[in-house]
Order: C-alpha cells, then sequence, then structure tokens
C-alpha cells in the first residue's frame, strides 16, 4: 500500500489540476456564449447570400463561368480551419482525421492552415501546407475571411488548383459539433434547392448577369469563410468546454477515490501503533 | 410629404449584424455604374454596390450611413441590401480616416513600381467616403 505521505502529494497535485480545468471549463462557456451569439449574428447574412446566389443560378441555368467548372489542375486547395490551443478534446484531431479519412490523395493536396494545432497535425502526416493564417483564429473578423478568400481565389483563377474545400465543425449545439468538409469551387448546389427558388419574378442583373455572377461568387465564398470560422471558434470553445467539464469530474471521482485510501491507510496504521503499543505493554507485565 | 402606403420594406444587412431593418419611402446608394435612388415598385433589379453614400429616407426622416461593399436585391415590395462594410456616422473613426486618406494619396503620388494602383485607389477612396459620412 502506497504510504499516507504519497497519497496525500497525489490529491494535492490532482486538486491542483482540477482548479486549473475548472476555471478554463468558466473561461471557455463565457467565451462559448460570446461565439455563439457572433455565429448567431453572421446567421442572416449568409442565409441571404445562400438564397440569392441559388435564385441566381436558377434563373440563368447553365451558363460557361469558371467559377462554375472545375480548373485543369489536380491540385486542391482545403482551407482547414481548427485552433490555436490544444485542450478541447477530440476538436483538433477530428479535422485532420476527416481530411485523411477524406479519401482526396495527399500529394493532391494544398492546405491553407487557419489554426496551429491542425496544421502541425497535417504537416506531420506528409501534407503540403501552402499558406498559414492561424493568427484569424484569436477574434475572425469579416477582413480576415476577405484575405483569406483573395489569396485562395488568386490560385484558383491562375490556375495554381482545380478545386476548393473548406474543412471546419458545424457548430450544431452546445453539445455537438460535427467536423464537416464542404466543397466551395466550383460551385455546387441542391438541384432541389435551386428547383425550389423562387423564379416567378423576372429578375434584371446589372451589370450583365456573368459579370454580377463574378462579383457576387467570391462574395458566397468569403461569406462561407466568414460563417464557418465564427462556427469554429464557437465549437473550439463548446468542445473545451466539455472535455473541461469532465476533465473536472474525473479529478472530482480520483480525488473522492483517493481520500477513501487515504483513510484507509491512516486508520491502518493507528490500528497498527495501537496493536504495537499493546503487545509491547504485555511483553512487559 | 410621402404617402403611408409608399412605403416599401427594406433590410440591410452586414455579416456582423442587421444593420438597418424598417420601412423606408426612398434608399438612395452608389451602385457600379452610378448612384440610383429606389422608390417602391421598382422593377426587380440585382445590382453591385460601389463604395459610396446611402441614404434612406423613411417617415421619421432621414438616415445617412456609408456603404463600402455589397450588392442589393430590388424587388417591388422589398429592397434587401447585402453589405460587405456598412457603418452609420457615428461609428466612423475620423482620425483614422484621415490616417488612411494620406497613406493612399501617398501611395499614389510616389509612383513607385510595385505599388498596388488599385488598392490604393480603393483605399482612399473608401477614406474619402468615410470622412464625407462622418462629418
Amino acid at each position: 500500500m502506497a504510504s499516507l505521505r504519497d497519497i496525500k502529494q497525489r490529491k494535492s497535485s490532482i486538486q491542483s489540476t482540477q482548479q486549473i480545468t475548472k476555471a478554463m471549463k468558466l473561461v471557455s462557456t463565457v467565451k462559448l456564449q460570446k461565439a455563439r451569439h457572433h455565429a448567431e449574428q453572421a446567421n442572416p447574412y449568409f442565409n441571404h447570400m445562400y438564397q440569392t446566389v441559388t435564385s441566381m443560378l436558377a434563373r440563368s441555368g447553365s451558363i460557361d463561368h469558371p467559377y462554375l467548372k472545375s480548373g485543369a489542375s489536380e491540385k486542391k486547395a482545403v482551407v482547414v480551419i481548427s485552433s490555436n490551443r490544444g485542450l478541447a478534446g477530440g476538436y483538433n484531431s477530428n479535422i485532420v482525421k476527416l481530411l485523411t479519412g477524406s479519401g482526396i490523395k495527399t500529394e493532391d493536396v494544398k492546405v491553407y492552415a487557419i489554426g496551429r494545432k491542425a496544421m502541425d497535425g497535417l504537416e506531420r502526416k506528409g501534407y503540403e501546407i501552402t499558406a498559414d493564417y492561424s493568427d484569424v483564429m484569436d477574434g475572425p473578423t469579416y477582413g480576415d475571411a476577405m484575405t483569406i478568400c483573395k489569396e485562395v481565389l488568386g490560385a484558383f483563377s491562375r490556375g495554381e488548383i482545380g478545386e476548393i474545400y473548406l474543412a471546419y465543425t458545424h457548430f450544431k449545439n452546445t453539445v455537438s459539433h460535427v467536423p464537416t468538409l464542404m466543397k466551395l469551387l466550383p460551385v455546387e448546389f441542391d438541384e432541389s434547392e435551386i428547383a425550389n427558388a423562387d423564379v416567378s419574378i423576372p429578375m434584371n442583373y446589372e451589370p450583365s448577369e456573368e459579370e454580377a455572377l463574378d462579383r457576387i461568387i467570391p462574395k458566397y465564398v468569403t461569406s462561407l469563410f466568414y460563417g464557418a470560422l465564427v462556427e469554429a471558434v464557437a465549437s473550439e470553445n463548446g468542445a473545451r468546454m466539455q472535455a473541461m467539464d469532465s476533465a473536472t469530474s474525473n479529478a472530482e471521482e480520483m480525488i473522492g477515490d483517493l481520500t477513501l485510501k487515504y483513510n484507509r491507510a491512516r486508520q491502518g496504521s493507528i490500528t497498527q501503533e495501537l496493536t504495537e503499543i499493546i503487545a509491547g505493554a504485555e511483553a512487559i507485565s | 410629404m410621402a404617402e403611408e402606403n409608399n412605403l416599401f420594406e427594406l433590410e440591410i444587412i452586414t455579416p456582423d449584424r442587421v444593420f438597418y431593418q424598417g420601412e423606408a419611402f426612398m434608399v438612395e446608394f452608389t451602385a457600379e455604374d452610378g448612384d440610383i435612388g429606389v422608390y417602391k415598385n421598382h422593377i426587380p433589379l440585382t445590382t453591385v454596390i460601389a463604395p459610396g453614400i446611402l441614404n434612406i429616407k423613411e417617415q421619421q426622416g432621414e438616415k445617412q450611413a456609408a456603404l463600402h461593399a455589397g450588392f442589393a436585391q430590388i424587388l417591388p415590395q422589398k429592397v434587401t441590401i447585402l453589405a460587405e462594410v456598412a457603418e452609420w456616422p457615428d461609428e466612423i473613426d475620423k482620425n483614422r480616416a484621415e490616417e488612411a486618406k494620406k497613406r493612399a494619396e501617398r501611395r499614389l503620388q510616389s509612383q513607385e513600381s510595385g505599388i498596388d494602383i488599385t488598392r490604393a485607389e480603393v483605399a482612399l477612396k473608401k477614406a474619402l467616403l468615410r470622412l464625407n459620412v462622418g462629418r
């Protein structure tokens, strides 16, 4: 049996760890509230954007536009959104797994990393990291999304990449976050969505339809980026909150266990001392 | 003054928030091909927005804001503006705009190679617009 002192030391070390996890849980709870509010605010913009673009495509039928078909290059750009800090349970490794399990060939992928953790993970697995925008994760703004979007779309129109994907964690609700890989370019829409779009009102475009698409699709992609960024921040904090919550309750359990052990050991030693004293007294008498 | 039934729904949405939602008699903004003013029963139109002043005429009076980029979807009863950046006058940091203006002007004058003229021009336009609205 471990000595009294060992148990006591172990218990106090777990206790101080628990204090840290408890504090981190509280911090991420507050951050989650903020991030969720942010994500909700971004929603109407994105929904309108989506509606407009689908109805534009529904009206215009099949126009021949570079943004609507794959480029010649085999390369695929994947924008990977993770976090800069760990201790968020499976949050970062799920994103890495999503990409490795996606069936896209490692050598075809160019990673645009937002968030250091997944970037490191992917680099170890032999992926090519083209760019690193990890600083953005500290507080993503629409301007950040614009910068990244410009970069990636530039590479697309120069023909360096043929397709653009986005890997991020979708924030479903506080407890459920779904790692998602979606194709950004060429733009693909659900046929049924397009069929359902309201085409009863004839719409005019200024400048011409192609030019308008030319301007609006980058904005659409940017809004997707921005939406993904704010959702990822919310998911990160949600994941961290959950991880820290279970860590805290684990620590609680361990402390309970150790307290029991400690008391048992203490009682054992008292009993032993008593028997020794009695035995000694008997020997003298 | 315009009558009640000349009001149409106006929604201005930015990525961070719903910037404006209400009923207006007229909205004026700058499109790619020049300024346009929209009343009720306008023909359906989708247009790309250029940096410019946004003017909203509503029952309580007039409102002004700076509108930098985005596009507008105009329907007879409803106008939706999806703006990438929009600011009310009191949200504009005049000192920052002044600095941005000077910086952009310097860049345009320096004639050095490797300077993105279009970018500097856009920056200058934005700064001027902010100063105009913020005044």
